[in-house]
């Protein structure tokens, strides 16, 4: 036996699994069965009248189209499908800038697998359901302490419904005041996220964008000449992408409040700043928080999503319906809101996602309010750990004041490294791949050229950071020594080259099985 | 048998490895210095692409260097259907162009730069052409981002995996002007390309979403903002284009239109007609700045004079642009040179530009 050699620290041997499954609609065969679906109980039949109950209209004239497979098949199918993810559990997750992609203990996975959560059921009297609502109840005032607000509703189901929510509270104030059809305008910058823009455009906003100043800051001087009597309100996220913190956000918000604004503030990016910084003294009147990113609880796929949306007392009015309230001995469910001739009244049924709410809870109980302010800390210091020895290396740099600190990500561009090989970012993010991990570049259209956005978190350990940068290096290494082998990859990944170019092309798109079979059988 | 023009400018290129910034009119000179031909060479690169469906294809072109030797060198059946002057001048591209149209070809590959996109539009050529990169200067959107690219999109258009076409604009910089360390890009006319990213896209600022739809959405908004009674003078350019397009006009490219309610009311002013028209009524001015260098007024549509701009002022004036191309700008001001200081000053400062429907973008504008 030889001994193991791991003085190489590049996963050059990793190879996914590729199983070219098919789509589960080709696998369907007539008459084959996974299940036998049982009989209702009598009492439920006698309930529900069996199918008489529902209209003849709304009855389906056909079975459904639903493949038809057996157990076994379907638990290959999916299980090969795992394979072919590069999820959470198993890359070193760095590479996903903004997503703030951070270990999700499992043992807060099996509080919400508890039979005494699964089974719940949002309808039931709140009387059987106290536990929960003292959680959401508590989850909110933690809320109210990181950020500064006064009220928190856990209702929106992820991020950019949360700055619906958002854009929804602005609506309310104006038009109880009578000034909705006046202030038909918000203002956000190029670098805050796409949905600071789009959820807004949704409830009928205009949508003023601003570029950065030479520093990377929204330009004041735009901002000032933006604003007028339309004005609704200013979104913006800070830090943005680019890990650049606006040190001089109060202005903005000042500027904005003597003008009759509001201020939202897009906490996405908050893993650097809890503890740190609080929304109410950077002056906003409202925020949100992602709880499947900062807070822990699983992220996109991994599971469903909350986005918290807090504000200030004035606007606690227009929050969507129902607020949990305590009356000093039990919990329970005040719907005021809902009578509220301007307020949103509700942006998702329920309460949103109640097992998120629950880890979030399980996640900030374990580490406390010191344990949050050391969270920040890592990431900081990953992030900036990071960004040396990235900065280093001759074909990355990073735009704005040379060497400014990040906070918990940062935007780099490896321009030069495509003006001297012809390898670009994408071909960086598929080869990336070949070592089992993933690599973002930005939000479109790029305004950093050639852009690189990483953020550690405070997930990795020092080994892994190094695994990262040196994963890159060999990249960047590779670009000068076999550039077209490069440009190949990814080589031991699921996919290798897709053809993208048809993809902006609407009459080539089959978003659905029965769209495909329409266009293509 | 599938009929594909090839045109190659075979001192395309030439002027930029001897420090001469572009060929135009310099090709001896060029020569002279040592310059060797390179458009030849990424010629060949592109066609290579093609060699699968070689069998289904007789490739256009003219003889010589100008096509016919480097199709055959790779073993392509050929047609010249145009013999070109030795040496070749930017004549022959323009006759060689129309012999290839005439001919019966569904696309045109060419190799050159932004002077041999030109010639393409002095010829009128209106099949979907697909330029190889190989001159000095490329900020014409017609060039495919390697010569390798030319030849994969030729393929996937003749094999009809690729249908939707778009206008481009040919934009080229006054050489003479440039090697005295002035820029100044001007908009020439406009090539039909097939609509792909691999085409040079406003250089560094991808987007998900097709200029064309960009264009339809800035179109949308503007339209929305026209109110009833008033002139709109159309400026040059393709994101003006796709207003008069949707409003169902036939206007001029390159040329200032006049609007008003929804129907052309006069083509290709110029600056007294502008003028005059101002009088009249109450008169706004729809601009897009050009591509690369920004220019806001000054570059290729100087009719737009600064006494049109004090007469009309600030507030009569709409910037449309994709975001692409103010993101391409990187933090640079748009520039605005009328000549007249006064009215590059009364321009200077923030506005807005349209960018979508709904969408604007805060902007900074310069005078020069």
């Amino acid at each position: 036996m030889k001994k193991i050699d791991r003085s190489n620290p590049v996963r050059t041997g990793f190879h996914q699994a590729k199983w070219d499954e098919p789509v589960i609609f080709e696998l369907s065969q007539p008459g084959e069965r996974g299940v036998l679906v049982n009989k209702a109980e009598k009492a439920v039949c006698e309930a529900t009248e069996g199918t008489a109950a529902i209209p003849e209209f709304m009855k389906r004239k056909q079975a459904p189209g639903l493949p038809e497979i057996s157990q076994p098949r379907v638990l290959r199918h999916y299980a090969r499908l795992a394979q072919e993810t590069l999820g959470a559990d198993v890359n070193i997750e760095i590479g996903q800038g903004t997503c703030t992609v951070k270990y999700s203990p499992k043992v807060n996975e099996q509080l919400a697998n508890l039979p005494q959560m699964r089974e719940m059921h949002p309808l039931q009297d709140e009387s059987t359901a106290q536990g929960i609502m003292e959680i959401i109840y508590k989850t909110n005032q933690y809320f109210c302490e990181i950020s500064g607000m006064d009220a928190f509703t856990m209702q929106p189901g992820g991020g950019s419904q949360a700055i619906l929510g958002m854009a929804s509270l602005v609506y309310s104030y104006f038009k109880s005041r009578g000034e909705d059809k006046q202030r038909n305008e918000i203002i956000t910058t190029i670098y805050s996220h796409p949905s600071d823009a789009a959820a807004p455009h949704l409830k009928g906003y205009k949508i003023i964008y601003l570029h950065p100043d030479e520093s990377g800051y929204p330009d004041f001087e735009a901002f000032k000449a933006a604003v007028n009597e339309h004005t609704a309100a200013f979104f913006v996220a800070n830090p943005e992408d680019t890990g650049v913190y606006n040190r001089n956000v109060l202005k903005f918000t000042s500027y904005m409040h003597e003008h009759g604004g509001l201020c939202a503030y897009d906490q996405a990016n908050a893993n650097g700043l809890l503890g740190v910084t609080r929304a109410k003294e950077a002056g906003f009147d409202m925020c949100f928080f992602n709880l499947h990113k900062t807070f822990s609880a699983p992220h996109g796929c991994g599971g469903p999503a909350c986005g918290a949306v807090g504000c200030a007392d004035f606007l606690e009015e227009f929050l969507p319906a129902p607020i949990i309230r305590f009356d000093g001995e039990k919990y329970y469910y005040d719907y005021a809101n809902a009578k509220n001739p301007y307020g949103m009244h509700k942006i998702r049924e329920f309460n949103g996602a109640a097992q998120v709410v629950l880890k979030t809870y399980a996640w900030i109980r374990a580490l406390g309010a010191e344990g949050l302010y050391q969270v920040a800390k890592t990431a900081v210091l990953n992030n900036n750990y990071l960004f040396k020895k990235l900065m280093e290396l001759p074909v990355v740099d990073a735009p704005y004041i040379p060497g400014k600190q990040r906070i918990e990500q940062c935007r780099y561009t490896l321009e030069k490294l495509l003006e001297e090989t012809g390898v670009g970012t994408a071909d960086v993010q598929r080869r990336m791949m070949d070592f089992g991990m993933h690599y973002w570049t930005s939000h479109h259209p790029y305004y950093v050229p050639e852009p690189m956005t990483l953020e550690p978190t405070e997930t990795p350990s020092k080994a892994d950071l190094d695994e990262y940068i040196e994963t890159l290096k060999y990249v960047f290494n590779e670009a000068y020594t076999d550039p077209e082998y490069l440009k190949a990859a990814p080589h031991s990944s699921v996919c290798h080259q897709l053809d993208e170019s048809n993809m902006d092309d609407p009459e080539q798109w089959a978003v659905t099985w029965r769209a495909y079979l329409k266009k293509y059988q | 048998m599938k009929k594909v023009g090839l045109l190659v400018n075979p001192v395309a290129g030439m002027g930029g490895s001897v420090g001469l910034k572009g060929t135009d009119g310099l090709a001896e000179e060029a020569a002279k210095r040592g310059a060797l031909p390179r458009s030849p060479k990424r010629a060949e690169a592109a066609l290579k692409a093609l060699l699968p469906m070689q069998d289904e294809l007789l490739i256009l072109c003219a003889s010589g260097d100008m096509g016919q030797s480097e199709a055959e060198s790779l073993g392509f059946d050929t047609e010249a259907v145009y013999a070109p002057a030795d040496p070749t001048t930017a004549a022959d591209t323009v006759a060689a162009a129309r012999a290839i149209e005439n001919a019966g070809a569904e696309i045109l590959l060419f190799a050159g730069g932004d002077g041999t996109a030109r010639n393409l539009v002095t010829a009128g050529v209106a099949i979907p052409v697909i330029g190889i990169p190989a001159g000095v200067k490329i900020h014409s959107p017609v060039y495919a981002v390697r010569p390798e690219a030319a030849g994969e999109l030729a393929a996937r258009v003749l094999k009809g995996e690729r249908k939707r076409t778009k206008q481009a604009e040919v934009m080229d910089i006054d050489e003479d002007a440039w090697r005295a360390d002035q820029v100044s890009t001007k908009l020439y006319g406009l090539l039909t390309v097939p609509d792909d990213r691999s085409l040079l896209q406003h250089g560094k600022a991808a987007s998900p979403a097709s200029e064309a739809s960009q264009h339809a959405l800035i179109a949308s908004e503007m339209a929305k903002r026209m109110k009833k009674g008033c002139y709109y003078l159309i400026g040059p350019g393709t994101t003006t284009k796709a207003l008069l397009d949707g409003l169902g006009l036939e206007g001029t490219v390159l040329g200032v239109d006049l609007v008003e309610d929804g129907k052309l009311v006069q083509k290709d002013l110029c600056e007294a007609d502008i003028l005059q028209r101002i009088a009249e009524r109450e008169t706004f001015l729809v601009l897009t700045p050009t591509g690369g260098q920004g220019f806001l007024l000054g570059r290729g549509n100087q009719q737009i004079s600064g006494e049109v701009v004090k007469r009309l002022g600030k507030d009569h004036l709409f910037v449309l642009a994709t975001k692409e191309k103010l993101f391409s700008l990187q933090g640079r001001p748009l520039l605005a040179d009328t000549g007249d200081l006064e009215a590059d000053a009364l321009l200077s400062g923030y506005m807005r530009a349209i960018t979508g429907l709904g969408e604007e973008q805060m902007i900074r504008v310069s005078g020069t």
